[in-house]
């Protein structure tokens, strides 16, 4: 089992092993071009118009879920986004991650691994660059939910009037452009009617990514699932302990019931 | 001058058998009299049921709340720009600071259960007539100051709905006619909700309503061990005592009711363990969203509802157009309950004893209780309002008919001795 886990860390999916820091601005200036050329309308990605019956369905227990999805954060949201109340020890050990690996893939150069996990993006050059400093994520999970995130980073959209050449379904005019479009490619949006009736309907692929539509779900479904277990890394832990605690207090109870019924026995 | 030799006799203690240390220590102590006095001396009706676990249970949370507090108050950080940090600080860095603050946390909304269920079981059984006013009056106390201990406390993390929380639930003051405004200021220390008031807040947290909530709880143990328990057919047991002096219907709390609420103690550990390992925020009720977001003055969350506790309040403060009266009227709501002594006329206690009419109106007001803390967790608009005018109606109806309802209702005879099944 936890061979399995190591590799599901070794061998995750064919993604050339970004580093993250600055890897945005290639991403973010592909994604412009692919905004704004016209490219031929492929199909669309279907059950489009139920985005926000869309969840997470993440799973805290799964390491190598849990890894993937470190790697992919340190990799794409890094360059902008902090988790500043975790320490890059604490991923490691709660994740499981090996030294070796820690050291090569996850930690940055020059970072000490207890330090926070906090990227070299000063909030102020954010602010000029996107007209917001980009949110520290680390209780993202918990204040907008796993769902919020997954359904976030799925429903990105060309849109040409944006200053980042996309726009958001869950977030509406988000000033975050589509760090991940060189993943899932771009695709365009088709809403039926005008104004407030505007409405959803699906999504058409403009251009492919370099990951399938399935492969670019895991990946987002690993990403938000790392959130999730930064937003209360010691929640695994607390459900083991808390089958003990609760199974303790059970047979407590019972004994102390027990107790009660033979004093109360010369109660007449 | 001769001074008289003093004809009283001098203060002698009181013999004790014990000897030695103990002897001489409980000479000048008396912890047995103060034991007997308090547990094994104290007769309580042997027919308490279900209803009857909560007033220690709730001692058991006031404990609770103490001791993983002092814990938190050793980490934990106040300050504008320190306290919400601290709060993750505890959750994530401190050895078993989850645990702490999830109980925390959890034991304030359970200390909330088990006083509103505690305060039911009066209602049921009609424990605050007389002679228990006074012991009403004091539980009322308790939970007033209750309110105000869980109120700060909500601030203290200052999330966003820490901080938009308290703007409303301040701002109700300012309601108050001439000396509203300065009032406000005076609360806030600012003049908005800022450090100065999460300091303030933080001290009446820890210190003052602690104190005084300690304080009160002694007044309503007093107060309780003048009268005795009530119990659920209404009966005083202190009417008929036995050739030893003591009721015929009663035991001594100590051993059979300090047992017999272990039990209860463990049933409620149990679900307090299962919220907290299992379902710490159950869904938002115990711990909000937006709290996990810092206070931000510039970001208003979608929809401002205090902790599950409050909202039947907040659903009265809601379903009046007019905000001074909605004001108004909550405050009589919570204050409604001080009358109940006085506005119930019935000449027997119990439900069980009690006719139709009353066991209606008690269904209808636990309803609407229920229905407006529901009502008040979600957005007041369009049918909810409405819902909420309705049963805020039935809410007060409930107080101010009392006086009809309960002197036309008919009743049945209250038998002699309480009703009591010996369990095999």
């Amino acid at each position: 089992m936890r061979m399995v886990k190591k590799l599901g860390f070794v061998s995750a999916p064919s993604l050339p092993r970004l580093r993250g820091r600055a890897g945005w601005g290639r991403t973010f200036a592909v994604a412009l071009i692919l905004a704004t050329s016209s490219v031929n309308a492929a199909e669309g990605h279907g059950g489009g118009a139920s985005w926000k019956a869309w969840h997470a369905e993440n799973e805290v227990a799964n390491l190598a879920s849990l890894q993937r999805g470190a790697r992919n954060f340190m990799g794409y949201c890094l360059g902008c986004h902090s988790l500043k109340y975790e320490r890059y020890s604490r991923m490691q050990e709660d994740l499981e991650i090996p030294q070796a690996q820690f050291e090569k893939y996850l930690l940055p150069p020059g970072e000490k691994s207890t330090n926070y996990i906090l990227s070299t993006l000063p909030p102020a050059d954010g602010e000029a660059w996107f007209g917001k400093a980009p949110p520290d994520l680390s209780l993202m999970a918990r204040a907008r939910g796993p769902d919020y995130i997954y359904q976030f980073l799925k429903t990105f959209y060309a849109d040409p009037t944006r200053p980042t050449g996309v726009n958001n379904l869950r977030l509406a005019t988000t000033a975050m452009p589509h760090v991940l479009s060189e993943l899932e490619g771009v695709k365009r949006a088709v809403f039926k009617g005008e104004g407030i009736e505007k409405e959803f309907e699906r999504f058409e692929t403009l251009a492919p990514g370099r990951l399938t539509p399935a492969d670019y779900d895991i990946f987002v479904r690993d990403t938000v699932n790392f959130l999730d277990y930064v937003s209360e890394p010691t929640q695994v832990q607390r459900r083991a302990l808390g089958v003990w605690v609760v199974l303790f207090l059970l047979l407590f109870t019972w004994l102390a019931w027990a107790l009660k019924k033979e004093y109360w026995k010369d109660v007449t | 001058m001769v001074i008289p030799a003093s004809t009283a006799p001098s203060p002698q203690p009181p013999a004790t058998p014990h000897k030695g240390l103990k002897g001489w220590f409980y000479k000048r102590f008396p912890v047995e009299e103060f034991l007997s006095d308090q547990l094994t001396g104290y007769y309580a009706p042997k027919n308490f049921n279900i209803w009857y676990y909560f007033g220690s249970l709730a001692l058991v949370v006031l404990g609770l709340q103490l001791f993983t507090g002092i814990f938190l108050t050793m980490f934990y950080k106040v300050g504008e720009a320190t306290s919400f940090d601290s709060v993750e600080f505890i959750m994530r860095e401190v050895q078993g600071g989850w645990l702490i603050r999830y109980l925390h946390s959890t034991g304030a909304s359970f200390f909330f259960i088990v006083v509103y269920l505690h305060m039911f079981r009066s209602l049921l059984y009609g424990s605050y007539k007389a002679p228990r006013e006074l012991l009403w009056l004091f539980g009322m106390a308790v939970y007033l100051a209750l309110m105000a201990e869980a109120f700060f406390g909500y601030v203290l993390p200052w999330g966003n709905m820490s901080f938009w929380g308290a703007q409303v639930i301040v701002n109700l003051f300012s309601t108050i006619p001439v000396i509203g405004g300065g009032l406000v200021e005076w609360i806030r220390g600012d003049y908005g909700i800022a450090d100065a008031t999460l300091n303030r807040f933080f001290a009446l947290h820890v210190v003052a309503v602690p104190l005084a909530l300690l304080l009160l709880v002694v007044f309503h143990l007093v107060a309780l061990r003048r009268t005795g328990s009530s119990n659920p057919d209404g009966i005083e047991i202190k009417e008929r005592v036995g050739p030893t002096g003591k009721p015929i219907d009663g035991i001594p709390f100590h051993p059979y009711y300090t047992i017999k609420d272990i039990v209860g103690v463990g049933v409620m550990f149990t679900l307090l363990a299962i919220v907290v390992f299992f379902v710490p925020t159950l869904g938002g009720l115990f711990l909000e969203q937006p709290n996990f977001e810092p206070a931000n003055p510039m970001s208003t969350p979608e929809h401002i509802a205090p902790v599950w506790y409050f909202t039947p309040y907040y659903a009265i403060l809601r379903a009046v157009p007019d905000q001074k009266l909605g004001a108004l009227l909550m405050f009589l709501a919570v204050a409604a309950f001080l009358f109940l002594p006085w506005l119930d006329r019935s000449p027997v206690k119990s439900m069980r004893y009690r006719g139709w009419i009353s066991r209606t109106a008690l269904a209808v007001f636990t309803v609407s209780f229920l229905v407006l803390m529901y009502l008040g967790l979600l957005p007041a608009e369009g049918l909810y309002v409405i819902l909420a005018r309705i049963f805020t109606v039935l809410y007060f109806a409930y107080f101010v008919l009392m006086p009809f309802y309960t002197r036309i209702d008919r009743v049945k005879p209250v038998p002699e001795r309480v009703t009591y099944h010996a369990h095999g």
